[in-house]
């Protein structure tokens, strides 16, 4: 009586088909990750050494190390993060705690996700155009920073407003309902709660920041300048145009020294990512609401 | 009655009611800065790029596929070879990506369970977080003598080696938002179907991919808008030379390519200098609609 008829047994073989074919597309796309680490670890590991991540590169960038460019990439995300971060901030609490429904909210959004989507080169020629040119910054740290802060901040405001959503209504309401003030609820109880999602964010942002190559190419990073930065008006070298350089423009490169710089730059990059997700999962495991 | 606001007693504007106001303007700032920003972007641009006016013919600009601005005797500024490029490689890459970008947002979001699911969602998330110069690296030291090797080609920076990762670049982006439009169909529909016997791929198939139709579509768009603006990828990968592709293994060259290779060496204010940045202002422009076009298609699902 309850036999499974053909129909059944043909539903059932087409299921079990389709689902292989699906994981076999997901794993299709998530291969390529470990693959190019497999690659890069393979082709680049023997090029890192104390030395190469801590000395000044030699013998026009073809020997040495890449120390400038490690603490150019430094600068040029810490002053990113000094002017997008409170901006970001500013905007989530904004979204999340005050704005209306209305045209102007929906305006703000659709900038939002234009700042995302806009192509990176586009930011860099805003960059020269605004920081290099109309404010007279000339090419340096601080306009290659402001072009970077400009173009990462929907990653801080996307993940600060979850972070703010996601501290119940109820918390908010009894808050208010001592007579605190709009503001008093929200350092006192919205953002104590939320903090930990907000820092995801940012260190998401930082591997987001460290990352950029267009964005710093003309208004800030040089291709070669074996010293480190004095200040935020000179220029500095920085990992990920290294990478571009070594890989393209210089002659006589040993193999694994551009392998190298790809391995330390992913290393970082990824190193941050894998902190922000843990950091993640933790916070989502000791939630009690 | 003396006048109530000049009764202290009275005056409730405390040091409360004054920081309360402070930080309601200063995070009004914060919120319509993006607005601020985005006009930014487009005035700064445009202010570069204006002095291009007298240069500009627009039969020769989008009717001609000679780009050579550095030209003494005939200097020429037209895109449609570049645009062939971008069109090329976008092309290709959406491709490779759309299919199995929603293959893998189903499977996450439809089959997977528990660890396998977490797992991939973080795999994922790797995948878009490797920085586009060390893509456009992996196109050149690693595919492009793959592709030399197994397709016995003169060169391998290609229409298909930048398509390649191009797609692999574009994919996270859209399996993430596949994903969340597949996730936002409510789970009675599901539970409706499955009551009537039918699998989870006819669960799949009959209820969930129409009802999430159009978030899949926006999940597209904003892909496709990411492979458009994709710059150093395509730049190390795609040979950069300017080029009507007849194959996918000819060489290119995109239109943010030719801006990341060109205005270091341009003269600020000349003739090319402006065209690049005119260059600038169409990609920002092209990006802008793909953009509110998926914004419109997402909004029309909240109200429908």
């Amino acid at each position: 009586m309850f036999d499974a008829t053909p129909r059944n047994l043909k539903d059932a073989r087409r299921e079990g088909l389709v689902r292989i074919l699906f994981l076999l597309m997901t794993a299709l796309l998530v291969l390529p990750v470990l693959l190019i680490l497999g690659v890069l670890v393979a082709k680049g590991g023997s090029a890192l050494s104390w030395d190469f991540l801590f000395t000044e590169p030699t013998d026009g960038m073809t020997a040495g190390g890449l120390l400038p460019a490690l603490v150019g990439t430094i600068w040029l995300v810490v002053i990113a993060l000094i002017v997008s971060v409170p901006i970001g901030i500013a905007a989530a609490l904004y979204l999340s705690e005050y704005a209306p429904d209305n045209w102007l909210t929906r305006a703000i959004n659709l900038a939002i996700i234009n700042l995302a989507g806009v192509p990176s080169i586009v930011h860099a020629l805003f960059g020269v155009g605004a920081f290099v040119i109309f404010f007279g910054f000339g090419t340096s740290i601080l306009a290659a920073s402001f072009t970077l802060a400009v173009m990462t901040l929907p990653v801080v405001i996307v993940s600060t407003r979850e972070a703010l959503q996601a501290v119940p209504q109820s918390f908010r309401e009894a808050c208010w309902n001592m007579g605190a003030t709009r503001w008093q609820t929200i350092r006192k109880v919205v953002l104590p709660n939320s903090i930990s999602g907000i820092l995801t964010g940012v260190i998401l942002e930082v591997s987001r920041t460290a990352g950029e190559t267009a964005p710093i190419m003309f208004t800030g990073a040089a291709f070669f300048l074996p010293f480190l930065p004095e200040s935020v008006y000179d220029q500095t070298m920085a990992m990920s145009l290294h990478l571009f350089v070594v890989a393209t423009q210089v002659p006589n490169v040993p193999d694994n020294l551009p392998f190298g710089v790809a391995l330390v730059l992913i290393g970082m990059v990824l190193a941050m990512n894998a902190i922000s997700i843990a950091f993640r999962t933790w916070l989502r495991r000791k939630k009690k609401w | 009655m003396t006048d109530r606001k000049a009764d202290p007693a009275v005056d409730r504007r405390d040091v409360a009611w004054w920081s309360d106001k402070a930080v309601s303007v200063l995070v009004f700032l914060g919120g319509i800065s993006a607005i601020l920003f985005i006009i930014g972007i487009f005035v700064f641009i445009t202010r570069e790029g204006f002095g291009f006016g007298e240069h500009f013919k627009a039969g020769e600009i989008f009717g001609s596929t000679r780009w050579a601005p550095t030209s003494d005797s005939n200097p020429t500024y037209g895109i449609l070879a570049l645009v062939a490029g971008t069109a090329s490689v976008t092309g290709l890459a959406m491709l490779i990506a759309v299919p199995f970008s929603l293959g893998a947002a189903i499977y996450i979001a439809e089959f997977a369970k528990g660890r396998t699911r977490e797992v991939l969602k973080v795999l994922v998330e790797m995948l878009a977080a490797i920085p586009s110069v060390v893509w456009g690296f992996i196109g050149l030291t690693i595919m492009n003598p793959l592709i030399i090797q197994t397709f016995d080609v003169p060169i391998g920076l290609c229409v298909l080696n930048s398509g390649l990762i191009l797609g692999l670049m574009a994919a996270p982006i859209m399996t993430t938002i596949a994903e969340d439009a597949l996730k936002a169909v409510p789970d009675s529909y599901r539970e409706a179907a499955e009551a009537l016997g039918a699998t989870r791929w006819q669960v799949t198939r009959r209820v969930v991919l129409p009802a999430a139709r159009q978030g899949l579509l926006a999940a597209v768009l904003l892909g496709v808008g990411r492979g458009f603006g994709e710059t150093m990828a395509v730049l190390m990968a795609s040979g950069h030379s300017i080029n009507l592709p007849t194959s996918p293994f000819d060489s290119v060259r995109a239109l943010t390519a030719t801006i990341a290779a060109e205005l270091g060496e341009t003269a600020v204010g000349s003739p090319h200098y402006q065209a690049l940045f005119m260059l600038g202002i169409l990609l920002f422009a092209v990006t802008f609609l793909i953009n509110l076009a998926a914004d419109l298609i997402v909004r029309g699902i909240r109200k429908g």
